[in-house]
């Protein structure tokens, strides 16, 4: 242990000059391929789009971050209501309805008109 | 052309994908994993207790051999309440109309009771073949019928849950085309209609718990036998 490795905590840190917009936290760089879809910008969409992962392992990877998302804001929370499963549940009778549009629309009320 | 009333039993399919994968997975997106916390949110509190009351329940009759099944039978007993709860719903797909999907899974549950008993304790199993105190002369004729009524068990099994819910989601469809029918022919039948309607949907959702319950009882009675 040398005395190098005793005195780095003690260093003091030496104020910069400010830059000349203030840079906060959210603002920190991140590369294209990981910004959040609503952080890109409408002509770098194209790029955007190029570098996300859309292998197997990369879409689940995905539906599992948006499921711990939705997971975590709506029922992992200290007073979660209804709302939380009753979101989901709308969703999936939405989807059925989707689903099985190309054979309802065939339902009649009279056979002949 | 029009829909039949049996149309609701086919599982559509949209980009070559059945409605019958999104309706058999849901259950899994429904039921969290408990976290790491002494106190978890509302939801999986609530399943919680349900599972432990449910197993409880269900366990209590059993030797200790035949807690070995706790997590299947519990996992079971969930899949189809959820499947048969979510069918009420508008628009949805009920994966347990399909009889391919009962015997799916009535056969090899009932078949692994059988095979434990045999295996385990074969004079015994064999011996409820044959219920106690019967006269000497029937006891022929009875272990026939008792044989034929274990082999049966599986098939009623699957059955039972799938004419349950299939003749309950015709009723309900069959219903309510005609309280629809009649509302502008003779409002006040349609009304009366109406209201039987609300009746059956209030047992169709008993029927979806109690046949999810009866089905892992059954099992469960039969492991004991076996066990």
């Amino acid at each position: 242990m040398t005395s190098h490795n005793a005195l780095s905590p003690f260093i003091p840190i030496i104020p910069c000059s400010k830059p000349s917009a203030p840079v906060k936290m959210a603002d920190r760089q991140v590369s294209l391929a990981e910004k959040r879809l609503m952080d890109v910008k409408l002509n770098q969409l194209g790029a955007w789009l190029g570098g996300r992962d859309f292998t197997p392992n990369g879409i689940l990877s995905a539906i599992r971050r948006g499921h711990d998302r939705y997971y975590n804001k709506y029922i992992n929370v200290k007073k979660g209501g209804i709302g939380g499963v009753a979101m989901l549940l709308v969703g999936y009778v939405a989807i059925s309805y989707l689903w099985e549009y190309d054979h309802i629309k065939h339902d009649r009320w009279r056979k002949y008109h | 052309m029009t829909l039949s009333f049996f149309d609701q039993f086919m599982s559509p399919t949209y980009l070559g994908i059945p409605l019958i994968a999104l309706a058999l997975s849901l259950p899994w997106i429904l039921y969290p994993k408990p976290t790491t916390r002494w106190l978890n949110n509302r939801l999986i509190t609530l399943q919680g207790w349900f599972i432990n009351r449910f197993t409880q329940q269900i366990f209590q009759p059993l030797s200790l051999g035949g807690h070995k099944w706790a997590a299947l039978l519990a996992s079971l007993m969930l899949f189809l309440i959820t499947l048969n709860m979510l069918g009420l719903l508008p628009y949805t797909f009920t994966p347990t109309t399909q009889l391919s999907l009962n015997m799916a899974f009535a056969v090899p549950l009932w078949l692994a009771t059988v095979i434990i008993g045999m295996r385990n304790q074969p004079t015994h199993a064999l011996g409820h073949l044959l219920p106690e105190g019967t006269p000497a002369p029937l006891i022929p004729v009875l272990i026939i019928i008792e044989t034929i009524s274990l082999f049966i068990r599986p098939l009623a099994l699957g059955v039972r849950l799938t004419a349950n819910l299939t003749a309950g989601h015709l009723l309900i469809q069959l219903i309510a085309t005609a309280a629809f029918v009649l509302l502008p022919l003779m409002p006040t039948v349609a009304i009366l209609t109406a209201v039987l309607l609300f009746l059956l949907t209030l047992l169709e959702i008993a029927v979806a718990m109690i046949q999810a319950y009866v089905f892992v009882l059954l099992l469960s009675l039969y492991l004991q036998e076996n066990v």
